[in-house]
């Protein structure tokens, strides 16, 4: 698997993500400069977590017109797949590839715990190797989180089985008390239509090795590398 | 020598007529505005240290180890792979009394560049805090802005920011304590100091634009406050931490470079300070021309551009050839760098403006000339401990204690900091330390702070031995071995006698703790006038510290693991209840004698710890610390999900000393059964005393007949919120 994780100059989760999938995994990696304009060659490409130029305005507001996004969303466009972590999310939504937006989180604080998450659904290129209804532990890190979409774009993304993660109880129950910052529906993870990309607020890079608490982000990485292996690119 | 110089000149600057004389003796002549600005900032309290300086030289700052000791912007010390471990502590308390946010934030920031500045990347934040009681407005303001602060500048960074502590006493309500520790990693061919030793080479200055914030941040630090210091918040600075990110990866590539001699980064009394160190260390001089360092206003003279104490700034020193490749590097990066000078042969510090020489100083009068300060010390009289009524109802004070504001669960904060960022942390925050692993090792580096002002209060010289005492503790319960210590000593006003006393006590208590455990005090910093109209804090050392454990697999848990472990108690149980927790709640006054450490006693315990989590015999660790036996029994309790059943516990103290009083040198562990014949020996070999608590297991936390709380009361308890 070709990876490419993208480096604003606030990004912070770019030698997380390098780390996880070239020493966990063992697949090469490259960092893509965000003034790059191709990233051509690669087969996954990482919009990893951080604060993309600061973000002292809303998050990713700035990131979507750097000149590595152009050819994110014609990388996308064309099927590459395409995975935003946090402000990676962010970043996607911003540029539109995603639909919804990431509000402050209700209790107006940043966030930083474990959390589990429901795998809603198996078709996605992030989610094949698990199971509807799987429970995933992986740690959230943010301020602005809280899922937001107007209800004709809820009602859409649900509809077309576009939630990908909801944030759940140790024992897969979505309930309030599990929600760690107010987003509609527990939603922590969602994919364009075509599955091929998905953006998610908690942070699999940080749940890829026992040592640190968690290996369950493996699946997603995993998942990447076997959708690849299923679709000739 | 006349005086030529009006008192409030002085005042503005915080010198002394005698200090003034000096500088008329170092010149041969009376200095001009700038110059005794200059002089000003530099002789101040926090860069000169000049009430302290004459105590400090008793502390040890050798070891086998130490690559680096104090006098550089942070220390460093040998960890094997050809890895050093980078590391300082350092207040911001005066800025954050003014502005808790801003303060706070630039706490941090200014001591990420400590760190960053020795070539080393920054791996982990601690932060020591402590605030006056929450139920008063300003009191809640100036917690919730400091953490506020704390967790803007780490988070935006992407530095873990992985322990600390959080007390709270009436004590601290007009001066917050905000102490910030950076820990970073550097290969040892890397590490590197700020010292420019060639002449001829250039001065760059990079980052942030020059502005009027701050503009004698260092001597505010080293006056008293009263009720009008709310004016001084010009002298409080903002932070950008995403700023200080492209400062840190330029300064680590820079660091690869040929040809850059020095990276010093910008902090108190800006670029005064920063220039006139790099030059000295070097025995070197430097030229400036404040003409060429870019401003965030017009108008600012010559005086405002030395003394401005604008962030995310950093000096970098080169040979002229290396200028082309430093700004390919501040290109990537998109960074700003003015050539602002050059290093000399002079020995001197030349201020030029406009083409006129406005200042020219000798930087060894400058930099080591100050006036030591030697003021009376008086001694608090000590008055026996209170006596207290016996503890009718035990259950009832556990769940109390628990559930005060220095006992309970500190989530709620920790939650707040990226604690987990570059995929190191395996031991976060909330426990008897944080536990890092260095990156491509199977090595641990463990984290902590502490001290415990009540004891310090009642006895300067006891008390800081004990905070050293239980932060070697901390780590030793992670399986690390201390290597390393780092201190910041906030204390009040020192021209008072008791003051100075307490002072004095507390560094001789800091050096006989350090000389008994054979550690090395490598940085620190010292905080003095934390008073407000003459009210002065409690004296808080903070001891800073760094553990090595050389296999994580072997690395001890705090929390129960397993039903049917057997719990112990190591170490010995004495009649020590003045400066307890306990005591606090039931509104007792702080007197008496506080816990005292027996270094005999902890090396033993220490050694024992060591060799039985080497041996993989413990399968939990917790330190008995605030609070007593029985919280630590609790939160072991609580962190693992299982309860414990104890059949009560005998000792020769009183049943209050026995659950809530604080003697030190204490740890709790539990052991499978089948390995307890093999704890019994090797604490029989060590000479330490264990004394069997009970069995983990079930859904209560049982003490014989007096305790009976389920988990889940114990946890609403130990949950309440700040």
């Amino acid at each position: 698997m070709k990876t490419g994780v993208v480096v604003f100059p606030g990004t912070w989760s770019d030698r997380d993500c390098a780390h996880a999938v070239l020493d966990v995994l063992q697949e090469p990696v490259r960092y893509i400069d965000h003034r790059e304009q191709s990233v051509d060659g690669l087969e996954l490409v990482i919009l990893p977590g951080g604060f993309s130029y600061g973000d002292y305005l809303r998050c990713g507001a700035i990131a979507r017109f750097a000149p590595v996004m152009a050819a994110v969303a014609d990388f996308a466009n064309r099927g590459g797949l395409v995975l935003g972590i946090c402000n990676g999310f962010q970043i996607l939504q911003e540029a539109r590839l995603l639909p919804g937006a990431l509000l402050r989180n209700a209790s107006c604080e940043f966030r930083c715990e474990w959390v589990h998450l429901r795998v809603e659904q198996s078709n996605s290129a992030f989610t094949l190797d698990s199971r509807p209804g799987q429970v995933l532990r992986i740690p959230i890190s943010h301020g602005e989180g809280n899922y937001f979409a107007d209800a004709e774009t809820l009602d859409a993304i649900e509809r077309n089985g576009q939630v990908v993660f909801r944030y759940c109880g140790p024992d897969g129950r979505v309930t309030a008390d599990a929600n760690p910052n107010g987003s509609l529906h527990n939603i922590a993870g969602i994919a364009n239509a075509r599955g091929n990309v998905v953006g998610m607020m908690p942070h699999p890079e940080r749940a890829c090795e026992p040592l640190l608490g968690s290996d369950d982000g493996l699946a997603i990485f995993r998942s990447a590398i076997h959708a690849l292996a299923r679709v000739p690119a | 020598m006349a005086v030529a110089i009006k008192p409030e000149q002085l005042r503005a600057v915080a010198l002394n007529a005698q200090e003034y004389r000096a500088i008329v003796q170092a010149l041969g002549r009376d200095p001009n505005d700038l110059e005794l600005g200059i002089f000003g900032a530099l002789w101040s309290e926090h860069c000169a240290y000049k009430t302290s300086k004459a105590l400090l030289r008793q502390l040890p700052t050798e070891g086998p180890n130490v690559l680096q000791g104090p006098g550089e912007n942070a220390g460093a010390v040998d960890i094997g792979d050809g890895l050093a471990v980078v590391f300082k502590i350092e207040s911001h308390n005066h800025p954050s009394a003014i502005e808790p946010y801003q303060g706070a934030a630039t706490g941090v920031g200014g001591i990420l560049r400590d760190v960053f500045a020795m070539g080393a990347r920054p791996i982990a934040i601690l932060d020591a805090l402590r605030f006056g009681p929450l139920d008063s407005g300003r009191g809640r303001h100036l917690f919730q802005g400091v953490v506020a602060g704390i967790g803007g500048y780490g988070n935006c960074f992407g530095c873990p920011t992985v322990g600390g502590e959080v007390y709270f006493d009436e004590g601290y309500a007009d001066n917050p304590i905000v102490n910030a520790m950076c820990v970073g990693l550097v290969r040892h061919e890397r590490l590197r100091r700020a010292s420019a030793d060639r002449a001829g080479d250039v001065v760059l200055l990079v980052g942030a634009d020059t502005g009027r914030d701050g503009i004698h941040g260092a001597t505010f630090a080293s006056v008293e406050m009263d009720e009008r210091s709310g004016e001084r918040r010009p002298a409080v600075q903002v932070g950008n931490p995403f700023l200080e990110k492209l400062l840190c990866e330029a300064c680590l590539q820079l660091n690869d470079l040929d040809g850059v001699t020095a990276i010093q980064d910008l902090g108190a009394a800006g670029l005064t300070s920063a220039a006139g160190e790099l030059a000295h260390r070097g025995r070197r001089g430097i030229d400036i021309d404040v003409d060429r360092v870019s401003r965030r206003e017009i108008g600012m003279s010559a005086y405002h551009v030395m003394l401005s104490e604008s962030q995310e700034r950093m000096l970098v020193v080169l040979r002229p050839d290396a200028e082309a490749s430093a700004r390919e590097v501040f290109d990537h990066f998109e960074l700003h760098a003015d050539r602002i000078g050059t290093i000399t042969g002079t020995g001197r510090m030349r201020v030029r403006e406009h083409g006129m020489v406005v200042a020219d100083l000798p930087l060894k009068a400058l930099i080591d000339g100050v006036p030591l300060r030697s003021p009376a010390a008086a001694f608090a009289e000590k008055r026996p401990a209170p006596v207290m009524p016996m503890v009718e109802e035990p259950e009832a004070i556990l769940l109390d204690l628990i559930g005060s504001p220095n006992l309970r669960s500190r989530r709620p904060i920790y939650r707040t900091y990226d604690h987990q960022v570059q995929d190191n942390t395996v031991i976060g925050p909330g426990f008897d330390a944080a536990l890092l692993r260095v990156p491509a090792t199977n090595k641990g580096l463990a984290l902590t702070t502490d001290g415990n002002s009540r004891y310090v209060a009642l006895d300067p010289y006891e008390g800081t031995r004990a905070a050293v005492a239980e932060a070697a503790r901390n780590l030793v319960c992670t399986g690390a071995r201390p290597i390393a210590v780092t201190n910041c000593l906030n204390f009040g006003n020192p021209e008072r006698p008791l003051i100075f006393g307490q002072l004095q006590e507390s560094v001789r208590g800091l050096a006989d703790a350090c000389r008994a455990l054979e550690l090395p005090i490598v940085s620190g910093n010292v905080s003095l006038y934390n008073e407000t109209s003459e009210r002065n804090i409690p004296p808080t050392p903070v001891i800073g510290m760094v553990g090595l454990l050389d296999d994580l697999s072997l690395r001890c848990p705090a929390g129960f693991r397993d039903d049917g472990d057997i719990v112990f108690l190591l170490g010995e149980t004495r009649e020590e209840l003045a400066g307890s927790e306990y005591l606090r709640l039931l509104g007792a006054p702080l007197e008496g004698r506080p816990p005292i450490v027996s270094f005999e006693a902890e090396r033993r315990l220490q050694a024992a710890m060591l060799d039985s989590i080497g041996r993989g015999v413990l399968r939990c660790a917790h330190d008995v610390s605030d609070g007593g036996l029985l919280i630590a029994l609790s939160e072991s309790a609580l962190y693992g999900g299982r309860g414990l059943r104890c059949p009560g516990i005998a000792g020769p103290v009183s049943r209050e000393a026995a659950y809530f009083g604080e003697s030190q040198g204490r740890i709790v562990v539990s052991v499978a059964p089948r390995r307890v014949p093999e704890l019994q020996k090797l604490m029989a070999k060590h000479h330490v005393p264990l004394q069997a608590i009970g069995v983990v297991g079930g859904e209560d936390l049982q003490i014989g007949s007096d305790i009976r709380i389920s988990l889940e009361t114990l946890r609403q308890a130990w949950e309440t919120p700040f």
